[in-house]
């Protein structure tokens, strides 16, 4: 039982990671790395270590997810013209 | 293009099998440091291993890990001061978030209190409580709830770095007992907390201005 949840856990971590990397879109691709965050908080409380679980699930995948889709924004803009 | 990205993902494919094997070849069991670390924990004032290691045993990292964070949020602040037309303006409110700020913000406040007071003797700390008010403040922005920080005054920037000083001087109180950070016996437990709980506000605030400390654009900015 423990084994398939984390063969299943590995397999998402990589196919996200992947997934990140190669998508097209960059707004896709932030939302797979906030996936990414997510998984990877499990994978660490799977690993027993509650304290980086935490960390990484509220600044991996919050924090810099947030700051990502920031400066997508910015980005957009700039390409819209509206700014400099 | 694509034989380019095969050639990458080929490379960090055997670099991953490469390290998986090699730590699957390391002998089980191999070092000695947990059991020290059973040993001393009793007299580190702590009684969760990992909040030991980070406050008392490995003190030093945890303190240039924090000047880090500082250095790392006034370089965030050199490039915005230099593109400052790409300023993010002020969100209108959004009722829904709003709602579900209203909902959310006083538990992750209270959530970050009881990670920093269970960090002693459980998972928890100044880190991750300090996560939980950055987050919280991020979600205040989303939700239209607060503004950015265009100009902040005295205040908020002393209380960016009081984390900081604090820790460094409770690490000069140290030099009395011997060498840099040094806790004095039975002292370690009070200084720990001290030293999380002004850690706490200050890496929040921090991770909060990394989001949030925007100058002004020149002109007003957008509307």
């Amino acid at each position: 039982m423990n084994i398939m949840f984390d063969l299943l856990l590995v397999a998402a971590l990589l196919l996200s990671a992947v997934r990140a990397l190669t998508v097209r879109e960059p707004f896709r691709a932030v939302v797979l790395f906030i996936i990414f965050g997510v998984l990877m908080a499990l994978a660490w409380a799977r690993l027993d270590a509650p304290d980086i679980a935490l960390a990484e699930a509220a600044i991996g995948a919050g924090l810099t997810g947030a700051l990502l889709l920031d400066t997508l924004g910015h980005l957009n803009a700039v390409a819209r013209g509206e700014r400099r | 293009m694509l034989l380019l990205r095969l050639l990458v993902l080929g490379a960090a494919a055997a670099l991953g099998t490469i390290m998986v094997t090699a730590i699957r070849a390391l002998p089980a069991g191999a070092s000695e440091l947990p059991a020290r670390l059973q040993a001393a924990l009793p007299a580190s004032g702590v009684s969760h291993p990992v909040t030991a290691v980070l406050l008392n045993f490995r003190g030093y990292d945890t303190l240039l890990e924090v000047a880090v964070l500082l250095l790392a949020v006034l370089g965030v602040q050199g490039g915005r001061q230099r593109n400052r037309g790409a300023a993010t303006g002020p969100i209108a409110p959004q009722p829904a978030l709003q709602a579900l700020a209203r909902l959310l913000v006083p538990p992750m406040i209270m959530v970050a209190g009881y990670l920093l007071w269970a960090g002693a003797h459980a998972p928890g700390g100044a880190f991750q409580a300090a996560a939980v008010l950055g987050g919280a403040a991020v979600l205040l922005r989303m939700a239209g709830s607060i503004g950015n920080w265009n100009a902040p005054q005295s205040a908020l920037r002393a209380a960016l770095v009081a984390g900081l000083l604090v820790f460094l001087a409770v690490a000069a109180a140290g030099l009395s007992s011997g060498s840099l950070l040094r806790y004095p016996s039975g002292l370690a437990a009070l200084l720990i907390l001290l030293v999380e709980a002004s850690l706490t506000v200050s890496l929040g605030l921090m991770l909060a201005g990394l989001f949030l400390w925007q100058p002004d654009a020149p002109g007003g900015g957008r509307q």
